[in-house]
């Protein structure tokens, strides 16, 4: 199977450092993408700002690179505008849940049909290293050399409790689950996260004494199991894997179909 | 007729016009003075299947409208100073990207949270300069309601020719006061629709390289043709460079596109401007008080006139100075520190002529208020 006809090749190379869990996402979405069909014309990518958000360049759709954390908002006028369309989010964690947070808990309190995905790497990479919403306690960024003290979001949680009626996480290490994960949430009617752990060894691996990009994907390997594993009693720090949500509840465009007939009426 | 005469506000008078422009999407967050566009918009955009939504806040709002205008859509937003000032980064987005959309700001008393409900026209530079980097924006406004109907129009015009953010500066008074306007039929009111690409699909289209008109055709976002939008630098296929050539000929085409067209862009209104020895510049509410002052002394045989100015930018420098040539006394009349009167200084050779009436307190400049500053001015004392 070839990804290639989604790829705009001639802006290649792409500016990711080697090693970067990006690639990754990159490729497995556009197996998802291929897997489900899709003509290219169907398919929407809007993207904000940071190392997660450049996809968006790279890949043969109807392409929004706009600005840092409101990627929701412009997607929510595209989807409004053009319901039929597959509207795809790419987004970094900090772009999704700092800047971004209040735009993603309110797409997801509206179940807009949009696919976020949160492409988590734990770092700001693009502007150097800093820490985001998503490090965590104790670890080291070139805004933290004291290491964090700030607790981060747990996304599955947030985007449970914000109303997103499809929740899953994967890693890039899990590469054939990432492709069927991502093609469930595309096409859940309804506003779907999902967070894919994505290894930054430029900056969070050099930052926290991991080696190397390897050694990032074995501890996704290690430190991961599937939802209720057995192994989570023995340690309750392992991070689940899978599908956490998944619930058909009103949509936010097909409702707004009613509001029309509604004022049509009276 | 008497079905075309209404007696609304004038917050109402701009989702009326929008419609007749042909608005189909409307993002919007609730703030005072301007939350009655909002509230009007959500009743009649779905009556003819159009979209509304409340949006978390106003970037989201305007981030909203841009996506929708991408997509085929006309597009609104309204919104006070607090508002506007949280979508600034959005309104650089649609001047860079250059799509289409309209903006109000209903002016409030500021900085801040200011006084909501009191009239201020202090967002005159905000709107120029308010979001960063070097740009140009088109900004109207009007002082009573037929007027404003054919500005809100134009604003879409304008939006659709010159594919930019438009903004719509009222002020309070004109949003909230309520009097009298006979609706225009349709076709009285010229509009432009969407230029959009006449390119076959499987061509290669090309999203940002001008006709030789300088306009650029657009293709809906979601249709036939796959292209890249973007906030940064970007070639006429709509990709990031930093190609010093291309950057240097971007900054340009933003800005000249609208500067270069100011004598077309540019609406003014005349009264007693012959023979007048006094001038005064006014626009918004307080060209309502300054016209009343320029009639009351007219009838005493005083040789005064008014430029009510109905585009603020992109500034008409050069019609200002030919109209004022002759007057020994030009007095912008405004509701801040003098934020035209320094547009006004710079269009005129000789400042020393040039004052400001002026009221900063929340309340209307009236007709008194310029007497009294105009016999200051012209050394008749008070």
């Amino acid at each position: 199977m070839s990804i290639k006809k989604y790829i705009r090749e001639r802006f290649f190379p792409h500016m990711w450092c080697s090693g970067c869990g990006h690639g990754i996402v990159m490729n497995s979405l556009l197996r998802a993408v291929d897997q489900l069909g899709f003509n290219k014309n169907e398919v929407v990518m809007v993207s904000g700002i940071g190392c997660a958000a450049r996809i968006s360049g790279y890949v043969d759709f109807h392409t929004l690179h706009t600005i840092h954390g409101r990627a929701l908002a412009f997607a929510t006028g595209v989807k409004m505008s053009r319901p039929e369309l597959n509207l795809i989010v790419p987004m970094g964690d900090g772009d999704a849940l700092a800047i971004g947070g209040n735009h993603f808990i309110h797409a997801a309190r509206r179940n807009i049909d949009l696919t976020a995905i949160i492409m988590n790497n734990r770092i700001y990479g693009m502007t150097g290293g800093q820490f985001s919403p998503l490090s965590g306690i104790g670890i080291s960024a070139t805004t933290a050399p004291y290491s964090s003290i700030d607790n981060a979001f747990d996304t599955i949680n947030l985007s449970i409790a914000a109303g997103a009626t499809f929740v899953a996480r994967t890693t890039t290490y899990h590469v054939k689950q990432m492709i069927k994960i991502i093609k469930q949430a595309i096409l859940h009617k309804g506003f779907s996260v999902v967070e894919i752990l994505s290894q930054c060894p430029t900056y969070f691996g050099r930052k926290n004494n991991i080696k190397s990009a390897v050694n990032m994907l074995e501890e996704y390997k290690n430190n991961t199991v599937p939802i209720g594993s057995k192994l989570l009693i023995e340690n309750p720090a392992l991070i689940q894997r899978g599908i956490f949500k998944q619930e058909e509840m009103p949509e936010y465009c097909r409702e707004y179909d009613k509001v029309i007939e509604r004022a049509k009426k009276e | 007729m008497c079905g075309n005469i209404r007696f609304i506000q004038g917050n109402e008078v701009c989702s009326e016009a929008a419609l007749y422009a042909h608005i189909n999407f409307f993002a919007g967050y609730p703030i005072t003075p301007s939350s009655e566009i909002t509230e009007h918009m959500s009743v009649k955009l779905p009556e003819k299947g159009g979209k509304f939504i409340q949006m978390e806040d106003e970037i989201a709002s305007l981030c909203a409208i841009i996506g929708a205008s991408l997509s085929g859509n006309k597009v609104m937003t309204a919104t006070s100073g607090p508002g506007f000032s949280l979508m600034q980064e959005a309104l650089g987005y649609a001047i860079m990207a250059e799509i289409p959309c309209v903006i109000v700001n209903v002016q409030r008393a500021g900085p801040s949270t200011g006084i909501p409900t009191h009239v201020s026209q202090g967002d005159v530079n905000q709107a120029r300069w308010g979001t960063h980097g070097d740009h140009a924006i088109i900004c109207l406004t009007a002082s009573n309601h037929q007027d404003l109907f054919k500005m809100v129009v134009y604003a879409f015009n304008c939006a659709e020719i010159y594919r930019t953010p438009v903004i719509l500066l009222l002020d309070e008074i004109i949003g909230h006061m309520r009097e009298k306007i006979v609706l225009p039929k349709i076709g009285e009111i010229p509009l432009v629709e969407r230029l959009k690409t006449t390119m076959e699909e499987n061509v290669n289209y090309h999203p940002y390289l001008p006709r030789e008109d300088g306009r650029l055709p657009m293709s809906d976002f979601g249709g036939k043709h796959r292209y890249n939008v973007t906030g940064l630098f970007h070639d006429m296929w709509g990709f990031p460079t930093d190609n010093s050539e291309i950057v240097h000929g971007l900054v340009h085409h933003l800005t000249d596109k609208i500067v270069d067209n100011v004598h077309q862009i540019a609406k003014i209104k005349e009264y007693f401007l012959d023979d007048a020895d006094t001038i005064l510049v006014s626009y918004g509410a307080s060209a309502r008080s300054a016209l009343q002052l320029v009639q009351n002394r007219r009838a005493k045989g005083e040789k005064i006139g008014l430029i009510e100015l109905q585009t603020l930018w992109p500034f008409p420098y050069s019609i200002i100075s030919e109209k004022c040539i002759k007057a020994n006394y030009i007095v912008v009349v405004e509701m801040n520190m003098g934020q035209i009167l320094r547009e006004v200084k710079i269009a005129i050779n000789h400042t020393e002529k040039v004052f400001l009436a002026n009221r900063i307190d929340g309340v209307l400049i009236s007709p008194n208020d310029i007497e009294n500053i105009l016999r200051n001015i012209q050394g008749k004392g008070v």
